[in-house]
């Protein structure tokens, strides 16, 4: 039976994407006035109505946004915001904009729905790391480096050994009485795994889609999640990155192969999401830890402040939520455009409205809801 | 037979004064003698450093405050695995461990390197003196809010922490404590800092401001005075809780996993007497690191407590890159290479917060536990590395090999660890499945094979995550 649990897929966009590139303000003089290097063409913008467009190498995004399943939230950051991608990165993972924090949003939310761990692969992060969105003590992360079939213990041992080393293995894991809670605690955590490889591995077997990714790092990830999804194993919280939008410097072609990448990815997910019925129950979020300078630097742009963040999904009331803040040069910040939507906002509808959770103690305070959601 | 106790002892020491070593060393070292062995490891200066210059030759990058990945890792790893002061730069992580600082806040690599530099230098001086290098050190100011800390305005952040978690621990001083503290060291800034363009950044330099200072009497756990830093600072290690307090995180992190910090108050150590050895050389010393690890490290309870220690990742990647051989030259790929602690839960450089991660049994987690065995297995997998091929040459020599042999020959090659009964029974039914290994007419490649699977398994048992 299909799982019907609402689940969320998070893309890092790392590096802080260009948000003015991004969703462009195509009517606005001042767009032209302080981007003489990097400002998209005229004609290489597609226009989403009389005040934004798109570059068209974001062009597969379009179709979301004339469905009407694409939210905008505009000037997303935070009034503090810090140019520095480690501390924007940490705050935005944490929700703590003053202190360095040890919990992650998204695991809380893990630990909210699964407080006895029940299911080991509840979270699964696709890359080898661990964002700090995802940590909280006691929660189970599945990362999963590679493809979803190469996951697990001793993944250089394959073939028919294969069988026989992991059953060697969980055996010297099985519990041994009077070896102290420290080895039982490993054991307890080996067999964890264990099973979390088990159930992840099968995945990919039970899979087949007329869908084709595109060969990219970000497609490759966002196909492991569409399996895991696709088979009901019970993950409710899918992490993935793309990386670097830290374009300083020869940022026109840079940012066109960045989301060209992520928007073909986009696309061949949710058809593939929908190819298998799996669609309806997933909402997924694009963000990044600030954007950029407005003014560009004669080849691209340095790190700013207020940002974009995307909000897809079959149950998503598309438009824009928010509106860009004031590129007129008293307005700016540093030269930067003045977040007006707290990030925490658009987490805060997230976690209310789909996944049915009290946002306050888990973004630490209480925002407003942009209501891209019912 | 008392040589193979002397390379087990050998190796406990090698594991927790270092990152371990492979067998050539410590059968070199274990002819020198343990108490040799330990002065070695306590003179550095004895010893030729890493070549900083071989670094920039092949990572020019390695200085700089940012890159993905982050240079600051590849910078240290390389000195952590090329070290031939295995003492110094283990200290170096002991330092980073207590006082924890973070590239999260910090965001320039170069700093937090100019630290761990600090503390290669100092950490086995002087603990006073180090307090103070410390409280002077620009990226700790930072870290900790301290150019925020007016003698019109105070800002507690450095005040709270270095008592909490850098000389007393929780229950040790009152909140009027922590802000006379704080008034000590209110003008305690670092210089205004030279834009980068166009020379790019310049290190940040401490500063000591008297019109910023506030100078009045304070009151500090029991003392009166016009206290400045360096008066609290002579308080502070006068405290009988100071010695307690760095003896048991020693004591956690050389010789056997305590609980976390923050259950200090309450929970007793492991070995109160061990800890009031150590106590007791750190008072009559007067806080001289070096002459209390000398007799930590001479002591039973040391010796004794073997495995008793979880391998952090620093220990498990370092150890593992030292073992197999081949990490010399910071060749590329060291980038991804320096990734892999912070895959095992340990980002070097940046601690989840400024009390540092939490060790023991806190290192695993399910994600974490699959990256250090998926790790350390495919490092000695490779057959081909120097130190795998060093192990099979040993076994080589012994002609061929029964399954017990087998096993037994690699458990001693990559320790010798010790392993459970019913560990042991495992890996001799996977060798038993293989049968007699010998290296003649046309087999040696099944053989290293063998040898090669045999140490897989070894590096994935419970028993090899604990040094």
């Amino acid at each position: 039976m299909a799982n019907t649990d609402p689940c969320v897929v998070v893309l890092q966009l790392t590096g802080g994407n260009d948000y003015v590139n991004t969703v462009i303000p195509y009517t606005n003089p001042l767009y032209r006035d302080n981007r003489p290097a990097v400002g998209i063409p005229d004609n290489n913008i597609i226009h989403l109505d009389g005040t934004y467009g798109i570059p068209d190498y974001m062009a597969p995004m379009k179709a979301f946004w004339d469905e009407g399943k694409m939210a905008i939230c505009h000037g997303v950051g935070w009034k503090e915001s810090p140019r520095s991608h480690f501390r924007a990165m940490d705050i935005w993972h944490t929700c703590e904009p003053i202190k360095v924090g040890t919990e992650g949003w998204l695991g809380r939310v893990a630990r909210e729905f699964d407080p006895k761990k029940e299911n080991v692969v509840q979270v699964v992060s696709m890359g080898p790391s661990l964002p700090r969105a995802l940590v909280c003590p006691g929660v189970p992360v599945a990362c999963v480096a590679g493809p979803l079939e190469r996951y697990g213990f001793l993944p250089q041992v394959q073939g028919n050994e294969r069988t026989q080393v992991l059953d060697r293995f969980a055996k010297m894991y099985s519990p041994a009485i009077g070896s102290g809670p420290v080895m039982d605690y490993l054991s307890e955590t080996a067999i964890d795994s264990l099973k979390g490889e088990d159930i992840i591995k099968v995945a990919p077997q039970k899979y087949t889609s007329t869908v084709e990714y595109p060969n990219n790092p970000i497609a490759r990830k966002l196909k492991g999640i569409a399996q895991a999804h696709c088979a009901d194993i019970g993950s409710r919280i899918f992490y993935c990155d793309h990386s670097t939008f830290d374009t300083h410097a020869g940022q026109n072609p840079g940012h066109s192969l960045l989301w060209k990448a992520v928007s073909e990815g986009v696309q061949a997910f949710w058809a593939d999401l929908r190819e298998h019925k799996h669609a309806d129950n997933v909402v997924m979020l694009l963000f990044s830890e600030f954007g950029r300078r407005v003014h560009d630097n004669g080849s691209g742009t340095d790190h700013g402040a207020g940002g974009v963040a995307f909000v897809l999904g079959e149950k998503v009331k598309g438009g824009h939520y928010g509106e860009m803040p004031s590129m007129e040069a008293s307005k700016l910040v540093q030269g930067d455009l003045d977040p007006n939507m707290d990030f925490r906002s658009v987490y805060s509808t997230i976690l209310d409205k789909w996944l049915g959770l009290n946002p306050a103690p888990i973004v630490n305070g209480t925002f407003e809801k942009p209501a891209f959601l019912n | 037979m008392p040589y193979q106790d002397d390379i087990e002892l050998m190796a406990h020491l090698m594991r927790r004064a270092g990152c371990g070593a492979g067998r050539d060393e410590l059968e070199a070292r274990a002819a020198k003698g343990y108490e040799a062995t330990v002065e070695e490891l306590l003179h550095p200066e004895t010893q030729p450093a890493a070549d900083p210059y071989t670094l920039l030759r092949y990572q020019p990058a390695s200085l700089l405050p940012g890159g993905q990945p982050p240079m600051g890792n590849v910078n240290w790893l390389y000195y952590l695995v090329n070290t031939q002061r295995p003492l110094e730069e283990k200290m170096a992580l002991f330092w980073h461990h207590v006082f924890a600082t973070g590239n999260s806040k910090v965001d320039n690599y170069d700093q937090l390197l100019e630290q761990i530099q600090l503390f290669r230098e100092n950490g086995m001086a002087n603990y006073r003196a180090l307090l103070s290098k410390v409280a002077r050190n620009p990226t700790m100011i930072f870290w900790l809010d301290n150019q925020q800390n007016h003698g019109t305005a105070v800002n507690e952040n450095w005040g709270r922490e270095l008592l909490e978690l850098f000389s007393l621990g929780a229950g040790n001083y009152t909140e009027k404590d922590v802000r006379e503290c704080s008034r000590a060291f209110t003008g305690w800034t670092f210089e205004t800092k030279i834009p980068r363009a166009p020379y790019g950044r310049f290190p940040w330099k401490f500063e000591y401001r008297p019109e910023d200072h506030d100078d009045g009497e304070k009151e500090f756990l029991g003392h009166k005075g016009r206290f400045n830093g360096e008066d609290i600072l002579d308080i502070v290690v006068q405290q009988p809780a100071c010695g307690k307090f760095i003896c048991r995180h020693l004591f956690n992190f050389f010789v056997a996993d305590e609980p976390q910090v923050p259950a200090w108050p309450i929970e007793s150590p492991r070995d109160q007497k061990a800890i009031d050895t150590l106590v007791g050389v750190f008072r009559d010393s007067k806080f001289e690191m070096k002459q209390v690890l000398r007799v930590l490290f001479n002591s039973d309870f040391f010796k004794n407590a073997r495995f008793q220690h979880m391998k952090s990742p620093a220990e498990v990647v370092v150890g593992t890159l030292r073992f197999v051989g081949g990490y010399e030259l910071p060749k590329p790929g060291y980038g991804e290479l320096s990734m892999n602690t912070a895959y095992m839960g340990q980002d070097l450089l940046n601690p989840p917060s400024v009390e540092g991660w939490h060790t023991g049994k806190e290192w695993i987690n399910s994600g974490s536990l699959m990256a250090r065995i998926n790790f350390m297995a495919e490092k000695v997998g490779d057959t081909s590395s120097q130190g795998v091929r060093g192990i099979i040459n040993r076994l080589k020599a012994k002609g061929s090999l029964s399954p017990d042999q087998l096993v037994d020959g690699c458990l001693d090659l990559l320790g010798p660890v010790q392993v459970g009964a019913d560990t042991k029974q495992q890996l001799l039914s996977q060798a038993n499945e293989w049968g007699q290994v010998s290296w003649d007419n046309g087999s040696s490649e099944v053989a290293d094979e063998h040898v090669g699977q045999m140490l897989q398994l070894i590096v994935a048992t419970r028993e090899y995550q604990f040094a």
